[in-house]
C-alpha cells in the first residue's frame, strides 16, 4: 500500500515532457554495479488492516500501565495525560508543519514556542528558556558544554545521585573533548558536602545537582549553590518539572543552568521516547545556548509576531563554530507541555505535585513499618524513594507482577552498594488500594 | 486574521479549575491519610513564591491553541517543497497505531520479558533499515539526524582509537555543499574539519579529495545524492581512496528518498550512515520535531554501538548491556520509540516494492517539475536531478533587486510553502525544491506556474514581491530588532516575574 | 559602493585609518551591505593585543556571522562601546560612527601590506 497519487495518464504525460520512455531512465546516472545489488529484500507491503492487526498483536505482548498499576519511575513517569493535551496535539496543522523558518507561514508554531519558553521561565525562576532539546540527558550534556565554554577548566563535578543514564550520556558526549567528569559521593542518598568541597578546591567549570535526585531525595541545593559559586564554578541543576509546583526552584537557589526531562508534562511514557529536553539559563549565558530560540517582534505594519532569533549560534549558519550541532527541537512535545501547563494552571500543577508527595509519603510510611524493609536514606523526598528489600529486587518485582503490579527500578546494576535496592515511584495516578497492595506483597516477603 | 493574544493575556485570578479532573477532584483523589505539608516537605526545601502560570479555563485553552494551529502552513494544508526536508504526506495509519495503549503506556526500564512486543518492533525496524541501507547492524538510539551524525563520528573515533590512531587522525573531510550539521557534529567530536570545494559539475572533486587525504584523515562525510540533488557517480572511487588513506566513510542519509531500491549506501563503500526517519520514512515533522536518526554500520564498527543492543535469541528478545567496546549512550533509554514505531508502520505498509516505487515517483516528480522551470531560473547542473534540485534566482536580481527571499515570500501569497532558500550556501540565491512522491501532477503544474509567474512579476511588478506576503496573519517581521533586543519570554505586568509569596 | 580614498583596506573587507601610530579599524560599506543588518558584535577589550591574521572579534547579522580580521598588529587602546547598544551604526555609517577599534600599531610599516582604495575597488570588481 503506497501513498503516491500517480495515475498512468499522469505518468505518461510527465515522461513525455521529459522525453524519456520510462522512469528507469531517470536512474541512468547510478552506476550499474550499484543498481544490481540494490533490490530491497523486505516482505511485501501490507494493507492498512493488516498493519493495524500486527501492531495490535505486538502491543498485546507488552505489560502496560493502563492495565497494570506502575511503580516504575527513574526518569520516565506514569503521570496522567489530560484529554485536552492529546486532542490539541493531534491537530494536523501542528503535527505536519515544519520548523518555522518562514515565520509568516508558521506563527502558530512560533507563538507556541514563545509561550513554552515563558512558562518554563515562570516554573523554574530562570531568565531564559530555549525551544527544547532532544531529552533530559542530552540537555545535561549541552549544559555542560555551555558551562565549559565560559570556563578555563575542563572539570565538571557530577554527583552519583544524578541519573545513571544521564551520567552515561554525559560521558559519551564529553569523552573525546578532554573534559574531566569527577564523581561526587552520595552514600547517604544525597551529595556528600565534604567530598564536594574537597573536589571544589581545584578550579572547575561546573557542578551538577539533580533535585529531586535519582533516589528521589531532595538535595541541600542552597548549600551546594553557595559552595559552588564561592569556588568560582557554575551550578547546573537537573530538575523534575512536576516537583517545581512545590519544591524550591533552580532560580531560587541561583542555578546558572537548569535542565530537565519534560516527559512528565503531558507526554506519555512510550518506551522512553520521544521526550522533551528542557534547558533554561541565566541571562548572561544567552548567547552560549544551543538550540532554537523564539523571540517576539513586530512586522512591517507594527503587528506583533514571533520569529526564530539569535540563529547565528546555530549550525545552519555557524557550521563548525556553532554552539551545538542540534537541528531539531522536540516541537510537538513542547506543544504538549505548553498545553499541559495551561490546562492545569498553577492550582492544577500544585494539586498533581501534592498528590505525588502525599501518596509517596503514605507508601513509604507503611513500608517503614515492615520489619524486613530498610529505608537507607532519611532525606526529604518527592515522588520517589528508595527501599532495601529482604530479597533481590528482581525477585520482589516478580512477586509484584504476580499480584498484578509493575514494580520499581532495581538499583543494583548502577549502585553495587545497594544490592537489594529498589527505587519506587508513586504518582498522582496511584490509588490507595494499589499502594496497599504493594505493601501487602512486600509484607509477605518479609515474613 | 486577527492577532491571537498570548495565553497569558487571557489569564485572570481564579479562572480555570475544571480542567484535568485532578484539581477539581483533588479531594476524591487524595485517598490516603494526609500529613501536614511541613512534615512531608520541610519549608526550607519548598518554593518560596507560588508558581505563576496562566489561569484559564479549558475552553479558552482549546480555543487559543486551535486558533494558533490555523496560523500554520502544514503538509496537510499546503504543498511544502522544502528541499532536503522530504515533506511527504504523513500517513494517518501511523498515528493510529502509535497511539495504541499497549505501546504508549510502556516504561523503557521494564523487565524485557514484559516488553517483548516493543522489542520485536525495534528489532524488526533495525533489520529493515539495515536492508534498505545495505549495512550490517543498526542502532535506533539517536533522537535526530544530527545526533545520528554525532554518534557516527564517535564510532569512527572509537575505531581509530582501537587501532591506536586517534591522535594522529584528527581531520574530517566535508564537501562545501554539505548540510551545516555535518561540520557542527564533527566539531562536537573534537575533529578539525576541512572543506572540499565541489567541482564545476556540482559533484565531489576527486582531485581535491586526493589532495586533502593523508595520514591525518579520520574520515569523509558524504551525502549522496548531494545537496544539489545530483548523484555522486564516483562515490565508490571516493570511498576507495578514503579507505586506502586509512579513513572511514560517513554517509548522511538525508536524501535516501532518492535511492531506495536503486542503490545502497553500504554498497557505495560507506562504513557508517544515519537515516532521517522524519524525512524518508514519513514520520511527521511536528513543527520542528521530534524526529529520529538511526545509525547503520558495517561490521567493523558494530562492537562500538551504544548500549543496550536489542537482540533476538531463541527464547525471545533481550537487551544486551555487556558490550565492552561500546561508546556508551547517546539517549537515556532506547531512542524516540514513538517515532520509530511510525517509521516501522510505514515500512510495513510499503514493503520493498513500495519503497522502490516511492523513490521512482519522487525522482519522477522532481525531474518533471524541474523541466517546467527552465526559462526563468538558472539550473547550473543541467536538466536532470534525483529527488530534489537547486535552481538559482539570480537572474531576477536585475535592476529591481528581487532575491530568493522575495520569491519565497510571494509564493506564500500564492498559496505554497516556499522551497528552501539560501542552501546550499555555495550557490547564489539558491532555491532548493523537493516535491516528494506524494504530490499530484496538478500540484506540480500549479507550483511551476506560480514560480514562473513570480519570475515575470520580478521584472514587471516587483513591488508585489517586495511587499509579500500580505495574505498571512503577519507580514515581514523585524528580525534585526528581535536579535538586537531579544524578547524571549512574557513578563507578567504586575511584577518582574515572581509570583506572590506562598 | 562607498570606498573613501584616504583609507587603507584589508582582503577581508576591513578599513584602516592611521593617525600618529594609532590605527582606527572598521568594516567597509561593501561588507556591511553583504552582511545585512548587524545585530551583535564581539569586540576585544582595551589592552588586548591583535594580530594580522587572527580574528579580533566576531560580527553577526540575522543570517550570517563573520570573523573580523584587521591585518595589523598592535594593542587595543579604545573600543567603540556604542556598538554594543546600537550595532546598526555599522550599517548606517560604516566609516564614521561605525568604527570598531583603535589600535596602537606595533609596526607602522605593516600598513604597507594593506590595499589602497583603488586596489580594494579592483578586488571587488574582480570577485
Amino acid at each position: 500500500m503506497g501513498y503516491w497519487p500517480h495515475t498512468e495518464d499522469d505518468t505518461r504525460q510527465m515522461l513525455d515532457r521529459l522525453g524519456t520512455g520510462s522512469v528507469e531512465d531517470l536512474f541512468a546516472d547510478i552506476p550499474e554495479e550499484l543498481r544490481q545489488s540494490a533490490d530491497l529484500e523486505l516482505p511485501p507491503g501490507l494493507s492498512e488492516m493488516e498493519v493495524e492487526a500486527r501492531l495490535q498483536r505486538l502491543a498485546d505482548l507488552n505489560l502496560s500501565s493502563d492495565r497494570t498499576p506502575s511503580f516504575l519511575g527513574a526518569g520516565c513517569y506514569d503521570h496522567y495525560v489530560p484529554a485536552v493535551v492529546s486532542s490539541l496535539c493531534t491537530r494536523s496543522e501542528f503535527v505536519t508543519s515544519y520548523t518555522p523558518y518562514q515565520p509568516e507561514a508558521s506563527q502558530g508554531t512560533l507563538q507556541v514556542i514563545y509561550e513554552f519558553q515563558s512558562l518554563l521561565c515562570d516554573l523554574t525562576g530562570m531568565d531564559v528558556a530555549n525551544a527544547s532539546l532532544y531529552d533530559g540527558a542530552s540537555a545535561l550534556a549541552e549544559a555542560a558544554f555551555v558551562a565549559l565554554s565560559v570556563s578555563h577548566s575542563p572539570r565538571i563535578l557530577v554527583p552519583e545521585s544524578v541519573h545513571p543514564a544521564y551520567r552515561a550520556v554525559l560521558d559519551t558526549y564529553t569523552h573525546r573533548s578532554h573534559i574531566e567528569l569527577e564523581p561526587v559521593r552520595c552514600r547517604s542518598g544525597v551529595i556528600d558536602l565534604n567530598h564536594l568541597s574537597d573536589l571544589a578546591q581545584a578550579p572547575f567549570a561546573a557542578a551538577v545537582v539533580q533535585n529531586p535526585n535519582f533516589f528521589g531525595c531532595l538535595e541541600e541545593c542552597a548549600v551546594v549553590s553557595r559552595l559552588v559559586h564561592e569556588r568560582g564554578g557554575r551550578l547546573i541543576s537537573v530538575f523534575d518539572p512536576i516537583s517545581l509546583a512545590l519544591v524550591e526552584t533552580p532560580g531560587e537557589y541561583d542555578a546558572d543552568l537548569a535542565v530537565a526531562e519534560g516527559q512528565a508534562l503531558g507526554i506519555g511514557q512510550s518506551l522512553g521516547g520521544p521526550g522533551l529536553g528542557i534547558m533554561t539559563a541565566k541571562q548572561d549565558l544567552l548567547r552560549r545556548l544551543p538550540g532554537r530560540l523564539v523571540g517576539a517582534t513586530t512586522d512591517v505594519n507594527g503587528k506583533p509576531g514571533y520569529v526564530l532569533t539569535l540563529q547565528t549560534r546555530e549550525q545552519h549558519i555557524r557550521r563548525e563554530k556553532a554552539t551545538s550541532n542540534i537541528c531539531t527541537n522536540q516541537g510537538l512535545c513542547a506543544l504538549a507541555a505548553t498545553v499541559y501547563l495551561c490546562a492545569l494552571g498553577p492550582r492544577g500543577v500544585r494539586a498533581v505535585a501534592e498528590l505525588c508527595l502525599q501518596k509517596a509519603h503514605y507508601t513509604r510510611r507503611r513500608l517503614a513499618e515492615l520489619a524486613g524493609i530498610e529505608l537507607p536514606f532519611s532525606a526529604p523526598f518527592f515522588k520517589e524513594f528508595t527501599v532495601s528489600c529482604p530479597a533481590p529486587a528482581h525477585q520482589v518485582n516478580g512477586r509484584l507482577r504476580e499480584a498484578g503490579l509493575l514494580g520499581g527500578y532495581p538499583l543494583r546494576r548502577d549502585f553495587d552498594w545497594l544490592p537489594n535496592g529498589l527505587l519506587l515511584c508513586v504518582t498522582e495516578k496511584r490509588r490507595r488500594h494499589e499502594l496497599d497492595a504493594l505493601v501487602s506483597v512486600l509484607a509477605e516477603l518479609c515474613t | 486574521m486577527k492577532t491571537e493574544p498570548l495565553i497569558h493575556e487571557y489569564s485572570a485570578p481564579g479562572r480555570g479549575g475544571r480542567t484535568a479532573s485532578v484539581r477539581s477532584n483533588y479531594a476524591a483523589l487524595a485517598d490516603v491519610p494526609l500529613v501536614d505539608l511541613d512534615v512531608a516537605l520541610p519549608a526550607d526545601r519548598r518554593r518560596k513564591t507560588a508558581v505563576r502560570l496562566p489561569e484559564v479555563e479549558e475552553r479558552t485553552v482549546v480555543q487559543h491553541f486551535t486558533r494558533l494551529s490555523q496560523r500554520n502552513f502544514s503538509v496537510d494544508t499546503h504543498f511544502y517543497p522544502l528541499g532536503s526536508c522530504t515533506m511527504k504526506y504523513n500517513p494517518k495509519l501511523n498515528e493510529r497505531v502509535a497511539a495504541l495503549a499497549g505501546l504508549t503506556q510502556v516504561h523503557p526500564l521494564q523487565d524485557p520479558a514484559t516488553m517483548q512486543g516493543w522489542l520485536a518492533v525495534l528489532h524488526a525496524l533495525q533489520e529493515a533499515l539495515a536492508e534498505i541501507g545495505g549495512m550490517d547492524a543498526v542502532t535506533l538510539q539517536p533522537a535526530a539526524g544530527a545526533q545520528g551524525e554525532f554518534l557516527g563520528l564517535l564510532l569512527i573515533h572509537s575505531y581509530h582509537e582501537k587501532h591506536g590512531e586517534e591522535d594522529q587522525r584528527r581531520v574530517i573531510l566535508i564537501p562545501d555543499s554539505a548540510h551545516g550539521t555535518n561540520p557542527a557534529s564533527a566539531a562536537r567530536c573534537g575533529y578539525e574539519t576541512v572543506s572540499l570545494a565541489s567541482g564545476a559539475d556540482g559533484c565531489l572533486d576527486l582531485e581535491a579529495l586526493k589532495r586533502a587525504l593523508g595520514d591525518d584523515t579520520a574520515g569523509l562525510m558524504l551525502t549522496n545524492p548531494n545537496t544539489f540533488g545530483l548523484f555522486e557517480k564516483h562515490v565508490a572511487e571516493a570511498a576507495r581512496l578514503v579507505h586506502e588513506a586509512g579513513g572511514l566513510v560517513y554517509y548522511d542519509g538525508a536524501n535516501m528518498n532518492a535511492i531506495m531500491g536503486k542503490a545502497k549506501p553500504g554498497d557505495m563503500g560507506c562504513d557508517v550512515m544515519h537515516f532521517n526517519l522524519h524525512k524518508t520514512f514519513s514520520t511527521p515533522h511536528g513543527g520542528g520535531g521530534p524526529g529520529a536518526g538511526p545509525v547503520g554500520v558495517k561490521s567493523l564498527l558494530e562492537p562500538f554501538l551504544p548500549v543496550p543492543v536489542v537482540e533476538r535469541h531463541t527464547d525471545g528478545y533481550v537487551l544486551n548491556h555487556d558490550r565492552p567496546d561500546s561508546i556508551g549512550k547517546v539517549h537515556a533509554f532506547h531512542g524516540n520509540a514513538g517515532v520509530l514505531l511510525r517509521a516501522y508502520a510505514y515500512i510495513l505498509s510499503n514493503g520493498g516494492e513500495g519503497l522502490t516505487q516511492v523513490t521512482e515517483r519522487a525522482v519522477l516528480n522532481a525531474n518533471y517539475l524541474l523541466s517546467l522551470l527552465s526559462e526563468a531560473y538558472d539550473r547550473p547542473f543541467g536538466s536532470h536531478c534525483k529527488h530534489e534540485f537547486v535552481v538559482s534566482a539570480r537572474r531576477l536580481k536585475g535592476e529591481k533587486g528581487i532575491r530568493a527571499l522575495d520569491v519565497a515570500k510571494r509564493l506564500i501569497d500564492l498559496g505554497f510553502h516556499p522551497p528552501t532558500v539560501y542552501f546550499p550556501i555555495v550557490m547564489e540565491e539558491a532555491l532548493m525544491v523537493e516535491p516528494t512522491e506524494t504530490e499530484t501532477k496538478a500540484v506540480l503544474d500549479a507550483f511551476a506556474d506560480a514560480l514562473n509567474q513570480v519570475a515575470e512579476e520580478a521584472a514587471e511588478s516587483p513591488d508585489c514581491l517586495h511587499e509579500a506576503p500580505i495574505t498571512t496573519p503577519v507580514s515581514r517581521l523585524d528580525e534585526a530588532t528581535a536579535a538586537r533586543k531579544p524578547n524571549l519570554r512574557y513578563r507578567w505586568p504586575d511584577r518582574l516575574g515572581e509570583g506572590s509569596p506562598e | 559602493m562607498n570606498t573613501p580614498e584616504e583609507l587603507l583596506y584589508s582582503k577581508t573587507h576591513e578599513w584602516v585609518k592611521v593617525e600618529e601610530g594609532v590605527a582606527t579599524v572598521g568594516i567597509t560599506d561593501f561588507a556591511q551591505d553583504e552582511l545585512g543588518e548587524v545585530v551583535y558584535l564581539e569586540l576585544p577589550e582595551v589592552g588586548d593585543t591583535v594580530g594580522p591574521d587572527t580574528p579580533f572579534g566576531v560580527i553577526e547579522s540575522i543570517k550570517a556571522v563573520s570573523d573580523l580580521i584587521a591585518g595589523i598588529t598592535g594593542t587595543v587602546v579604545e573600543v567603540n562601546t556604542l556598538l554594543h547598544e546600537e550595532p546598526e551604526r555599522i550599517n548606517e555609517d560604516p566609516y564614521g560612527e561605525g568604527w570598531m577599534l583603535k589600535v596602537r600599531l606595533a609596526d607602522a610599516g605593516e600598513t604597507q601590506l594593506l590595499m589602497s582604495a583603488a586596489q580594494y575597488r579592483q578586488m571587488l570588481e574582480e570577485a
